[in-house]
C-alpha cells in the first residue's frame, strides 16, 4: 500500500514533470542560515559560520541529486532523454535512417504476413467446444478412392460398438441443391450430417435453435435447415424472422430452423457450408446402403482416453464388420487425425506454411544482418563522439544502452509500419479471397504479439553488433586516432561475416524462388488429358424440373442439342464431375466371371465418369481408338464403356482393350473406346485407371454441361439462357469458363510461387542495399589512399580490386555457401514445391547469375567512384 | 577525528519518525540537531542526506509538511507525524526490538549454554 501510493505520487510528479527544487532550495537555505547564526553567535566570522554549517551540511549535489531521484522516476527519465537524443541523431541522417526503417518494414510486414496466415490455418484452434479431444476418422492408408471414411450404416455400427469416445457424428460434405425463397432460386452446398452434430462440438446457434439427435426417426423425418451465418446474410437480408419460414430444396419443404454463428463454419478450415440438414433427409437408400462410402465420422473422445487406445478400439469393430460384411466391409486399418484440413493434404499444407514460415524468417535474419552492418559503420564513424562521452563520465553500460535504444527504436517504427502494411495487406487479400475456399486470415492478438517479439528480437540482433563494438574499444584509442584509421582493412571484420551470411541467405532464397517458378511452370504445362481453354463449364440443375431416368436423360439430350445450335459452339456433353474437383474416389470393378462382388475381388478401382455423347469432344479429350458413346446405347442394349490407357494397360497389358469386358456396377460393359491418359484428381496423382460409361445407360444426379465454345463465359450464359428458354424454363445456369474454375487447383503452385517470388525480391534487394553499402562505404572511407594510389601510378584494375574486391570476394564465397545450403535443403523446398530440385541446371544457373547481376548493379557506383577518383583535387583537400 | 558512520537510509527515517512522535512538528534542521543530540554524537548525519529520506517518508503517507515561521523568524518547512506514520513507527519499532533482542540473546550466549 505504501509502496503504491509512493509509486504513483512519482509516477504524478513524472507526469507533470513537477520539480520540488524551489522548495529543497529554500529548505536548504534555511538549514544552513540557522547553525550559522549559531555559530557567528558562539564567536565566529561569517565565512567561517557559513563554512561550518556547509561542511555539516554535506554536498549539496549530491543531495539534490538524492532528492530528484526520490521524486520522479529516474530510469524513466533517462530513457526519455535516449530516446530523445536517439530521435535527433537518427533525424540527421534521414538517408541511414529511411533505407534502415524500410529494411525492417519489409522484413517484418513479410513476417507478420506469413505468420497470420499459419495462425489462421494451424495456430488457431477450431471454433469448438473442446478442439483438443476432437477427431476424424481416416484409413490408414490414404487410398485414393477413400476420402471419405465409411458407409452410413458402417458409421452407425461404430458408433454404437465404440467404448472410447463421448460421441461420433456423420457428414456427408457434398450435400448440393437449389434453394428456393419466395421467387429467388440459388444454387447451394452444404453438410448433411447426424442429428447430434451440433450438440458434439458444441456450437451455439445464433439465431433459432439448431436440429437435435432427438429430432432424428428415419428417413425423411426431419426436414429442418440451419443456415450459415453467409448465406442468411446474402439471401435473406439478415432478416431475423426467417426462423420458421419454409423454403424449398430440391422442391422439398425444409423449415428454417436456425442460423449458425458467423465463425462456425464447420470442422474444414477453407470450406463454408451453405446449410446443414440432418443426414436423415439425404433418401432413403442411404441408411441402408453399405457399398457407399460417403460419410466422414468425426468423433470426441472420452476424457482420459488416448487416440492410441481409440484407434485401436476402432480397428478391432472395423475387423469384426469386415467378417459380418465381407462383400462390402474390407476391415481396413483406421487412424485419427485432428479435422480441419482437408484430411491428410493437412500434411502437406502443414510442410508448406512452416517452410514459407522458416524462409520468411531467412529474410528476417538477412535484414538483420544488413541493419547491423550499417548500424555497425555509423557506430564506428561516432567513434569520436562516443570517446568524449566516455572521457567525460559516461558509463560504457550507459553508451550501450543509448546504442541499443536507437535500435530499438528503429525497430519499433519499422515494425510498425510493417504491421500496418501486413495488415493493409491481409485486407486486401481477404477481400479478393485468393485463398481456397473461405479463408479469413485476420490479425488477431497473436498476429500483434508475433510482430512485437518479431522487432523486438530484430532490435536485439541487429543492435548488438554495434553495442559489442563499442564495449570492445577503448576510448583512449578512439580519441587518439582518427575514425578512418581505425578501421583495420586487412583483418576480417565482424562485418564481413554479416554480409557473407546475408549474401548465403539471399542465394538461399533466391534458390527458392527459382525453384518455385520452375515448379509452377511444370504445373501449368503438365498434360492434362483435356483442354480446359476455350471450353466453358455450364452449372444447370434439371433435378429441378423433377426428371429422372429416361425422361432425364432425354432433356439433357434435348438441352445439348440445343447448346450445339448456338452460333460458336463447336461441342457439347455432359459429364457427372469434372476433373479436379474433389470427392472423386474409385469404384471396384471385377472381370468377367467374378461372382462375389467383395472389394478384395475388384481387379481395379478406377474414377468412373458418366458422360454424354461429345463430352470427349468437348472436354478436348482425345479418342485413341474405337467410338464415342452414343445416345443409341441405352439401357436394352449391351453396356458399353469407353476406358483410358491407363486402365487398358492394367487390365489386359499389350492385347487390344477393345472388345474387351468388364464388370461395373454389376453390369458386364464392352470396352468400344480408348480415350487419351490425364489427370483426374490432382495434377501430382500418377496415372490413373479411368472408365467412362454412356449417361444414357446409367442414372446420376449430378451433370455438368462442358461447352467448347470461342465466346466469353457472360455472353455464352445469356446465350445459353436464350436457348434453353424453350426447353428448360427457369432453371437457374451458372456458366464459368473451365480455366476459372481450374484456378483452385493452381492454387498451391501459384502460392508457392507467389510466395517465394516475393521473398526472392525482398532478399534480392537486401544483398544489393548490402553490397552496395559496404562497398560505398569503403570507398568514401578510403577516398584518401585511392587518390594516393592513383598518384603513385595505379592501374585500373588495381585500383577496383582496392575498392570493390572484398564485397566482390564476399558475394562469390557467400553465394557458394547459399547454393550449397539450397541443395542440402532439397527437403525444406520439397515441403513447397512438388518435386523441387535445387540441382537443376535452369536453377543453379539462373541463381548464380542473378547474383552476379545483383553484384554488379550494387558495386557499379562505388567502382565508378572509384575510378574517377582525382588525386589532385583530393589531396588538396586535406 | 572519531570515524564518522554514514548511516544507513532504513535506520534514519526510523530516528526520523520517533523523533517527530517525541517532539511534535519540527523542521528539517530541528530534526538532525535531535537526531544528532541522542545519538551522542556518535553518529554524526550527514545532514544533507535527511532531505531525500524526508522527501520519501511524505510520498509513503508517514508524515506531512508545510510551511511555517522558524524560530528566528526564516520560513521553514515543518514535518509532521501522520496516523499512518504512528503505526509504521510502532510496527518499524517492534520489528527492531525484536532484532536487537534476538541479536543480544547471541551476544549474551556463552560456551556452556550450548552444551
Amino acid at each position: 500500500m505504501r509502496a503504491l501510493n509512493r509509486l504513483l505520487t512519482r509516477l504524478f510528479n513524472f507526469a507533470i514533470r513537477r520539480r520540488g527544487d524551489a522548495r529543497l532550495r529554500e529548505e536548504m537555505e534555511s538549514h544552513i542560515a540557522a547553525p550559522t547564526e549559531e555559530n557567528i553567535r558562539a564567536g565566529m566570522t561569517f565565512e567561517a559560520a557559513r563554512r561550518h554549517a556547509r561542511l555539516q551540511f554535506g554536498a549539496v549535489d549530491a543531495v539534490r541529486e538524492d532528492y530528484h531521484a526520490e521524486e520522479g522516476l529516474p530510469q524513466v527519465e533517462n530513457l526519455l532523454l535516449d530516446v530523445r537524443y536517439a530521435l535527433r541523431v537518427l533525424r540527421k541522417s534521414p538517408a541511414f535512417t529511411a533505407v534502415a526503417l524500410l529494411t525492417l518494414m519489409l522484413g517484418i510486414g513479410a513476417n507478420i504476413v506469413v505468420f497470420g496466415v499459419l495462425n489462421a490455418v494451424l495456430l488457431k484452434p477450431l471454433d469448438v467446444s473442446d478442439p483438443q479431444s476432437l477427431y476424424q476418422i481416416r484409413h490408414k492408408q490414404w487410398m485414393i478412392g477413400r476420402l471419405l471414411t465409411t458407409s452410413y450404416p458402417a458409421f452407425e455400427d461404430f458408433r454404437q460398438r465404440n467404448t472410447t469416445f463421448n460421441g461420433m457424428a456423420g457428414i456427408y460434405e457434398y450435400s448440393h441443391a437449389a434453394l428456393s425463397w419466395r421467387n429467388a432460386v440459388r444454387q447451394v452446398h452444404g453438410d448433411a450430417v447426424t442429428g447430434n452434430y451440433f450438440d458434439l462440438l458444441g456450437v451455439e446457434p445464433e439465431l433459432g435453435r439448431f436440429f437435435h439427435a432427438a429430432d432424428e426417426h428415419g428417413p425423411d423425418s426431419a426436414p429442418y435447415v440451419v443456415l450459415s451465418d453467409a448465406l442468411w446474410r446474402n439471401m435473406f437480408d439478415a432478416d431475423r424472422s426467417v426462423v420458421g419460414v419454409t423454403v424449398e430444396l430440391d422442391k422439398h419443404p425444409f423449415t428454417v430452423v436456425g442460423v449458425a454463428p458467423a465463425r462456425f463454419h464447420g470442422t474444414e478450415r477453407f470450406v463454408c457450408p451453405d446449410y446443414w440438414m440432418p443426414i436423415a433427409m439425404e433418401g432413403a437408400d442411404f441408411p441402408q446402403n453399405r457399398s457407399s462410402i460417403d460419410v466422414m465420422v468425426i468423433g470426441q473422445l472420452k476424457p482420459g482416453v488416448t487416440p492410441q487406445q481409440a484407434t485401436e478400439n476402432l480397428n478391432a469393430i472395423s475387423t469384426e464388420l469386415a467378417k459380418e460384411y465381407p462383400e462390402t466391409d474390407d476391415g481396413q486399418a483406421l487412424r485419427l487425425i485432428h479435422p480441419g484440413l482437408f484430411g491428410d493434404d493437412g500434411d502437406v499444407i502443414r510442410g508448406f506454411l512452416w517452410s514459407v514460415t522458416a524462409l520468411a524468417l531467412l529474410v528476417l535474419a538477412a535484414a538483420c544482418a544488413n541493419l547491423a552492418t550499417l548500424f555497425a559503420a555509423r557506430a564506428a564513424d561516432r567513434n569520436r563522439e562516443l570517446a568524449l562521452r566516455v572521457a567525460l563520465g559516461s558509463s560504457r553500460w550507459r553508451l550501450v544502452r543509448q546504442l541499443l535504444t536507437e535500435a530499438v527504436l528503429v525497430s519499433l517504427i519499422g515494425g510498425a509500419a510493417g504491421l500496418v502494411g501486413a495488415d493493409l495487406l491481409l485486407g486486401a487479400l481477404n477481400r479478393s479471397q485468393p485463398f481456397v475456399g473461405a479463408l479469413t486470415v485476420s490479425v488477431d492478438a497473436r498476429v500483434y504479439l508475433a510482430g512485437l517479439a518479431l522487432t523486438l528480437g530484430s532490435a536485439l540482433l541487429f543492435g548488438m553488433a554495434p553495442a559489442w563494438q563499442t564495449w570492445q574499444s577503448s576510448p583512449l584509442q578512439m580519441m587518439k586516432n582518427g575514425p578512418a584509421d581505425r578501421i583495420d582493412l586487412r583483418r576480417f571484420a565482424l562485418r564481413d561475416l554479416l554480409l557473407g551470411a546475408q549474401i548465403a541467405i539471399c542465394t538461399l532464397l533466391v534458390t527458392a524462388s527459382l525453384v518455385a517458378v520452375r515448379g509452377m511452370v511444370r504445373a501449368l504445362d503438365a498434360p492434362l488429358g483435356f483442354q480446359p481453354q476455350g471450353a466453358m463449364l455450364a452449372d444447370l440443375d434439371l433435378r429441378q424440373e423433377g426428371l429422372a431416368g429416361h425422361a432425364a436423360a432425354e432433356k439433357t439430350k434435348a438441352v445439348i442439342e440445343a447448346m450445339r445450335s448456338i452460333p460458336g459452339v463447336t461441342a457439347a456433353g455432359t459429364v457427372s464431375r469434372t476433373p479436379f474437383t474433389g470427392g472423386m474416389h474409385g469404384v471396384p470393378i471385377f472381370r468377367p466371371g467374378t461372382t462375389e462382388f467383395k472389394l478384395n475381388n475388384s481387379a481395379l478401382a478406377p474414377y468412373v465418369f458418366t458422360v454424354s455423347p461429345g463430352y470427349l469432344e468437348a472436354a478436348g479429350t482425345r479418342l485413341l481408338g474405337g467410338r464415342d458413346v452414343s445416345w443409341h446405347d441405352a439401357t436394352e442394349t449391351p453396356y458399353v464403356a469407353i476406358v483410358n490407357e491407363t486402365f487398358a494397360r492394367k487390365m489386359w497389358g499389350e492385347t487390344p482393350a477393345i472388345g474387351q469386358h468388364f464388370i461395373v456396377s454389376g453390369n458386364l460393359t464392352e470396352v468400344v473406346g480408348v480415350a487419351q491418359e490425364g489427370k483426374y484428381h490432382d495434377i501430382e496423382e500418377s496415372p490413373q485407371p479411368v472408365v467412362y460409361v454412356p449417361l444414357s445407360q446409367n442414372e446420376d444426379s449430378g451433370t455438368i454441361f462442358v461447352v467448347r465454345s470461342q465466346r466469353a463465359p457472360g455472353e455464352m450464359a445469356a446465350a445459353l439462357e436464350r436457348a434453353l428458354s424453350g426447353i428448360a424454363p427457369n432453371v437457374p445456369i451458372t456458366v464459368e469458363s473451365w480455366p476459372d474454375s481450374l484456378r483452385d487447383e493452381l492454387f498451391p503452385a501459384r502460392a508457392a510461387t507467389v510466395a517465394l517470388g516475393v521473398m526472392g525480391l525482398l532478399a534480392a534487394m537486401l544483398a544489393v542495399t548490402g553490397i552496395f553499402g559496404m562497398a560505398a562505404y569503403s570507398v568514401s572511407r578510403r577516398m584518401k589512399e585511392l587518390g594516393i594510389r592513383v598518384a603513385l601510378g595505379a592501374r585500373r584494375t588495381q585500383v577496383m580490386s582496392a575498392a570493390v574486391g572484398r564485397p566482390i570476394v564476399l558475394l562469390g564465397v557467400g553465394s557458394a555457401v547459399g547454393l550449397l545450403s539450397g541443395i542440402f535443403a532439397t527437403r525444406l523446398l520439397g515441403q513447397i514445391v512438388y518435386r523441387a530440385n535445387p540441382r537443376d541446371p535452369v536453377v543453379v544457373g539462373g541463381t548464380v547469375l542473378t547474383m552476379a547481376l545483383l553484384g554488379i548493379a550494387a558495386s557499379a557506383i562505388p567502382a565508378w567512384r572509384a575510378l574517377a577518383v582525382d588525386p589532385s583535387k583530393l589531396l588538396r583537400e586535406e | 577525528m572519531k570515524q564518522k558512520r554514514d548511516v544507513q537510509q532504513g535506520t534514519l527515517a526510523l530516528m526520523v519518525l520517533k523523533t517527530l512522535d517525541v517532539l511534535g512538528p519540527l523542521h528539517g534542521y530541528g530534526i538532525a540537531r535531535r537526531i544528532e543530540q541522542i545519538s551522542g554524537d556518535l553518529l554524526s548525519v550527514n545532514q544533507g542526506t535527511l532531505y531525500p529520506v524526508l522527501l520519501r517518508l511524505e510520498q509513503e503517507g508517514a508524515i506531512r509538511s508545510e510551511w511555517g515561521p522558524s524560530e528566528n523568524n526564516r520560513r521553514a518547512r515543518f514535518y509532521r507525524l501522520t496516523r499512518a506514520g504512528s503505526k509504521l513507527l510502532e510496527a518499524e519499532k517492534h520489528d527492531w526490538e525484536q532484532t536487537a533482542a534476538i541479536i543480544a540473546r547471541f551476544f549474551e550466549v556463552k560456551a556452556g549454554d550450548l552444551a
